[in-house]
């Protein structure tokens, strides 16, 4: 990255991985798994976060001196709420059944301990154009693992991809089908959003031994 | 007394906050390695979900809804003040956490410090949040039900958090793959666990189908009425009307 000195690209590429938000944090769990069944609400879900999570670091950060530190939660919650409201807003607007679809999940982004770790952890501390890249490269560590678990439960529980049949059509018996290929019903159920993201953490603290916990 | 009890147990087991939802998974994850500190929370989760369920059920119901401001006057009637919710929710939220903390700590100082950090963390657990949204959502339609709503499933969640933190002080003893220690095993639990909660789903289908046609044929009746209502009224000023050109 020409553009970023070395520490500010560490900013945006360290949460992607070693410090990711929802394997390693802990944090913004409860959005992430209810709506990653497929992949295109996954993917709204990420875009939306990584808007409200870019622009809020950036308001918390310039504001950081005026918020006196007794009421900073709440400040942080109306910031918050009020860049949630302009999210569902638009979405109900432009993509409605979309909205439909992710109900009160994009309420939720408000209590999205990830936006409220930051804001605490980073923005309150730093300048506004740091700021801006933590909450990026932050948002952008959530979005990857809601990607990855969106992709593979729509592709093994519907054998779909944005809709489109990846996998041969199950009724007609083409592609993978026609092979006795069976589409994974379970997938697509509440629990295996926590299975395969249990996979996930396993196979990164296999790769990466000093994530392990004792 | 019967759609009480439905209610009851379908958030608890059906509709569980934690295992059908994903709610309050941050604090769920992070604050169950010990029995003890877990049913604090539980606890301090039921409380607050049952105070600010039925609050926001008043203020979705005598503010926020199309039309919910009836009663300022006529003029108010087709208002919407929807989109404001999500702000009004989390703004008696994070009051009702407040004022919580500061009762606690005046009267029991004991309880304050074991709570301690778990209290503000309340404030953004999405449980409580999730809890008002969907009261909104379903339209629950008494204050009765919503508080009943708002415990019973802060019940649903203080029960997830407490099996898992019970769990997660044996599996302490057991031989688990060193990458999937902490974290990685209490996700493929819950998720174990999510499948087990899943076979409530069958326990309270047989009630809804049997109640709902009865609903919707009484509101047709009511249409008509109002129907007929309007065409006796229209027939009527027609002909006052027409009395007063001759």
């Amino acid at each position: 990255m020409g553009l970023l000195s070395k520490k500010d690209s560490k900013l945006i590429s360290d949460p992607l991985l070693d410090n990711n938000p929802i394997t390693i944090q802990v944090l913004g769990i409860c959005s992430a798994l209810a709506i990653t069944a497929q992949l295109k609400p996954s993917i709204v879900m990420a875009v939306s976060v990584l808007f409200v999570m870019g622009v809020g670091n950036v308001v918390i950060s310039l504001m950081r001196n005026i918020i006196p530190s007794k009421i900073r939660i709440i400040a942080q919650l109306i910031v918050v709420a009020t860049l949630v409201i302009i999210v569902d807003q638009v979405l109900k607007a432009f993509a409605y059944t979309l909205s439909k679809e992710l109900s009160v999940f994009i309420g939720l982004i408000i209590t999205n301990c990830i936006i409220m770790g930051r804001f605490e952890a980073f923005a309150l501390a730093n300048g506004p154009w740091r700021s801006f890249l933590d909450g990026i490269g932050n948002a952008l560590g959530y979005g990857l693992i809601l990607v990855v678990v969106g992709f593979f439960r729509e592709l093994l529980g519907s054998g779909t991809l944005f809709g489109l049949k990846v996998m041969g059509d199950p009724v007609e018996k083409t592609g993978l089908f026609a092979l006795g290929y069976e589409n994974n019903g379970f997938m697509v159920l509440p629990p295996m959003a926590l299975i395969v993201v249990g996979i996930i953490i396993w196979i990164q603290r296999s790769r990466n031994k000093a994530l392990i916990e004792d | 007394m019967m759609e009480h009890i439905e209610l009851f147990f379908k958030s608890i087991f059906v509709d569980n906050m934690v295992f059908a939802y994903f709610l309050g998974m941050c604090s769920y994850l992070a604050v169950s390695k010990k029995v003890s500190t877990a049913v604090g929370l539980g606890a301090a989760v039921i409380f607050v979900l049952a105070i600010t369920v039925p609050l926001n059920w008043l203020l979705d119901q005598y503010l926020l809804q199309e039309g919910a401001l009836t009663w300022l006057g006529p003029e108010y009637a087709d208002y919407d003040l929807s989109f404001l919710s999500f702000i009004m929710f989390i703004a008696t939220i994070a009051t009702m956490v407040q004022l919580v903390e500061i009762v606690v700590e005046k009267f029991s100082p004991a309880l304050y410090n074991s709570l301690g950090i778990f209290l503000p963390l309340i404030a953004v657990n999405c449980a409580i949040l999730g809890g008002s949204l969907f009261m909104q959502s379903r339209e629950i339609e008494t204050l009765g039900l919503a508080f009943n709503y708002g415990i019973s499933s802060g019940i649903g969640w203080f029960l997830a958090i407490l099996a898992i933190a019970a769990i997660r002080e044996k599996i302490r003893y057991s031989a688990v793959p060193a990458p999937l220690r902490g974290l990685g095993i209490t996700f493929i639990i819950t998720g174990l666990m999510a499948i087990g909660f899943m076979s409530f789903g069958g326990m309270l289908t047989g009630g809804d189908e049997a109640a709902a046609p009865v609903e919707k044929t009484t509101q047709v009746e009511e249409v008509k009425k109002d129907v007929k209502q309007k065409e006796a009224e229209i027939k009527t000023v027609l002909s006052i009307a027409d009395n007063t050109n001759k």
